[in-house]
């Protein structure tokens, strides 16, 4: 390997809209970093702030949280909450000597393939600019892992 | 919930041919994963979804007692279902298989082999740590009433009745005024009219619809509730309970015999509503000659019993009726019915021109479509005659786009208006030969079948067509007797009569509708379909169809194989004696919970409610409502509300592990 850092990022997809998105774009095999791990969801309402935290804590460098279009939710309103409380969220991030920019929330729906590349692409050409998340050694790499 | 034993996983990393193993070293990862905590076997494979490939975890699962199982593959939304029935098949219970997605999300978008390898051990080790607390579930049963409600009795509802009437199951038709057929009986012919001998002057509802009207009012397995509503909807697909009002009509049903003597001595005229006010009823009304059910209703609103107690004319109706079928003491009755699936067919209302003053409704010399189409009824307030202020029209001008395609207003197209024109300047030509026919339209549209070769016909007839901007000014004004017709970009027009070629705008009480039922409305007010390409006859309630134009304008033909389709998803559900209810379904640890109904608020299908456990309010989730989104779960302020087969457990763990890095 490179001595280039090479973040670990987190993806959080819905289901529906932006995890078929990210198969879309890999039918069509768009090429993208390898930085990005997806997990997946049934919506973007489901993913808890404290999802967020804990992934920061425990060293993850940024984290995405991708749901369908407002107004495309397959369960209508769920991506409404999301949004609501990542704005909160982004706001507190902030307040805990988090950089608000380590975490991302977008919209992929199912047919936007090229936009998910998209979104991988320059969220994680920005959390190589902002380097290593060093809130894990903050609170101690090893003790999170332990726990 | 059977306990989870101490995990024993099983790790297959495909290779998918090339498509895998071109980028990422299956072998090495394979391997890697044999480190992994509780996984007791880990290997490669060429191809894990072909028979052979799952043969090998069906037997690994009987030798090695597998009870998790993870496979590296494509998506899951590719080949989940395969997998999960291939473990089940060996003994294992399907909710404890996971998937990690390394081709989509992996192989098929990288090409570095050495980072491709790392992230798909990643995607591996994240897998393997959710396997870990996976637990065995069991999908929940609900019994099915095979029974089905209609609510609205025009075309698409009695189609919809009809046709789950005849595959046998019983079926309640709820309508909201006295009699059936909505806004179809109001037309004269039908387009295209092919069918009919341009000789016939007759009205086509009454040859066409009118016959099904009674096929539905006297099926045997269909209960019409005629001057009825809809009050309250309970539960969920398979298991509704309805409540509804039967507002009275103050003659007995089964006693009239529609004779008429009551409307004969009743002192009260009133504009009729069903010829769009151009005449007059009375107060003791049937709404038009072939009304299905065929039986009178009191107006209580313009009745002199009702309005002063006391009637003065002599003989009154309840004394001329010698079958004492008028009961002024008939009461509001409350009806409660349960049925299995519910098709929503309430239809639309014409828009009201009048908003546009420069297209000078109010003038008698200006008309509606709707209004032409009884205007032209040969059992019309006219009788047919297409005459105004008793003078023959010489020249009949149409406008078309009113209230459709609007910069501001109702931007859609309302999709009938154009071959509606066409059908009734066809019915000018053939009534008035000599008459003049213009037509004012911004693009032509008659896609449907037949429609086109309709319009050419129209047009070889001498009807004159005139395009016009969509956007551009045109406004109908008085002069002397007659109307003039001022379009941009073309010379003024005079005319004798000017029809409006108005669209359909959803009803006025659409949202009381979508409250009631829990259905959404799109941006223009119509009921929203679940997908506007794959389910565009589901809503987002289970169990709750659409049919007609209460989901977007539609012609007869369109509403009518929605209204069949609509059926058949209805029986597909009443049809079945259980309904398997989803997986992945939210529940409460009643134990936890604070009561706070923050979940109440997430839960966008009424699936959360409070119930009383041993003196405190705690949540409830009612699994046949669920539909697994799990946002009620983040907005839990005690962590007391989980998901099945997405728990936080389940998730932290996922991202501890990925936190950790490639490291075993």
């Amino acid at each position: 390997m490179t001595d280039e850092f090479e973040p670990n990022i987190l993806a959080f997809c819905c289901n529906w809209c932006s995890y078929a998105a990210a198969d879309l774009a890999g039918i069509g095999r768009m090429q993208m970093p390898t930085n990005v791990k997806v997990i997946r969801v049934m919506c973007s309402g489901r993913v808890k702030p404290e999802f967020v935290i804990k992934a920061l804590s425990e060293g993850i460098d940024g984290v995405l949280v991708l749901g369908c279009h407002i107004g495309e939710c397959h369960y209508t309103t769920g991506n409404h909450r999301t949004k609501k409380r990542f704005e909160v969220l982004s706001r507190l991030l902030g307040h805990m000597g988090i950089d608000p920019r380590r975490l991302r929330l977008d919209w992929a729906s199912a047919s936007e393939g090229d936009r998910f590349t998209e979104i991988i692409t320059e969220f994680t050409d920005t959390i190589k600019e902002l380097g290593p998340n060093n809130l894990a050694d903050y609170y101690g790499r090893k003790a999170a892992r332990v726990s | 919930m059977v306990e989870p034993k101490e995990p024993k996983i099983g790790v297959y990393i495909c290779e998918c041919g090339l498509n895998i193993a071109a980028t990422v070293d299956c072998e090495k990862v394979a391997k890697l994963a044999e480190s992994l905590p509780n996984v007791v076997v880990s290997k490669f494979y060429k191809y894990t979804c072909s028979e052979p490939g799952q043969a090998m975890i069906k037997e690994d699962i009987k030798e090695l007692g597998l009870n998790r199982v993870v496979v590296a593959s494509c998506s899951p939304r590719m080949h989940e279902p395969t997998f999960r029935n291939a473990v089940k098949e060996a003994g294992m219970n399907p909710a404890c298989f996971e998937m990690a997605n390394i081709r989509e999300h992996c192989s098929w978008i990288h090409k570095d082999k050495e980072k491709g390898t790392k992230k798909a051990f990643e995607l591996v080790k994240m897998a393997v740590a959710k396997a870990a607390l996976l637990v065995p579930l069991e999908a929940q049963e609900a019994s099915v009433t095979p029974k089905a409600l209609v609510v609205g009795g025009g075309i698409s509802g009695v189609q919809a009745a009809l046709d789950i009437a005849r595959r046998g199951f019983q079926v309640y038709l709820v309508e909201r005024n006295p009699t059936l057929g909505g806004n179809a009986a109001r037309l004269g012919k039908w387009f295209p009219l092919q069918q009919c001998a341009d000789t016939c002057l007759g009205s086509c509802s009454y040859c066409i619809l009118v016959p099904d009207l009674r096929d539905c009012y006297n099926d045997p397995n269909i209960e019409v509730f005629t001057n009825s509503e809809i009050e309250e909807v309970e539960g969920y697909v398979g298991n509704f309970k309805i409540k509804i009002r039967k507002k009275p009509t103050y003659v007995d049903k089964k006693r009239c015999v529609a004779c008429n003597l009551c409307t004969e001595v009743c002192p009260v005229s009133v504009p009729n509503e069903f010829n769009l006010g151009m005449d007059e009823r009375k107060a003791i009304y049937i709404p038009f000659m072939e009304a299905v059910p065929k039986t009178y209703t009191i107006d209580e609103e313009n009745c002199i019993h009702f309005s002063s107690g006391e009637c003065v004319e002599n003989p009154k109706c309840k004394e001329v009726c010698v079958w004492g079928a008028v009961d002024f003491e008939q009461e509001e009755e409350m009806e409660e019915v349960e049925v299995g699936a519910i098709v929503l067919a309430t239809g639309h209302e014409i828009f009201d021109p009048s908003t546009k003053e420069e297209l000078n409704h109010q003038h008698p010399r200006v008309i509606t479509t709707p209004e032409f189409e009884r205007l032209s009824c040969i059992v019309g307030p006219t009788k047919g005659s297409l005459d105004i202020d008793g003078k023959t029209p010489e020249k009949v001008v149409f406008i078309q786009c009113v209230g459709s395609r609007e910069k501001e207003g109702n931007a859609y197209c309302s999709r009938v208006c154009c071959m509606v024109t066409a059908k009734e300047a066809h019915t000018v030509r053939q009534r008035l030969p000599d008459a003049k026919v213009v037509v004012y339209h911004s693009d032509v549209r008659t896609f449907g079948k037949g429609q086109e070769e309709f319009f050419m016909k129209v047009k070889d007839e001498g009807v004159e067509y005139r395009r016009r901007e969509k956007d551009g000014d045109i406004r109908v004004e008085e002069k002397g007797d007659k109307v003039v017709i001022k379009c941009e970009g073309h010379p003024d027009e005079e005319a004798d009569l000017v029809v409006l070629a108005v669209g359909m705008i959803p009803r006025e009480d659409a949202i009381d509708m979508s409250r009631v039922m829990n259905v959404s409305r799109s941006g223009d007010g119509f009921f929203l379909e679940a997908h506007p390409k794959l389910r565009p006859i589901d809503t987002f309630t289970d169990g709750i169809f659409l049919a007609g134009s209460c989901q977007g304008p539609k012609d007869i033909p369109d509403s009518l194989a929605q209204a069949s389709g609509a059926a058949a998803r209805a029986c597909g559900i009443i049809s079945k004696e259980k309904l398997l209810l989803g997986e992945n379904v939210a529940f409460v640890d009643q134990d936890l919970c604070i009561g706070c109904e923050a979940c109440l608020e997430s839960c966008q299908f009424s699936a959360i409610s409070l119930l009383d456990k041993d003196g405190k309010m705690v949540a409830y989730v009612n699994e046949a409502l669920c539909k697994g989104c799990g946002t009620c779960i983040a907005s839990c302020k005690s962590g007391a509300i989980q998901q099945r087969g997405y728990n936080d457990e389940q998730l932290l763990k996922m991202i501890s592990a990925l936190a950790e890095g490639d490291s075993g």
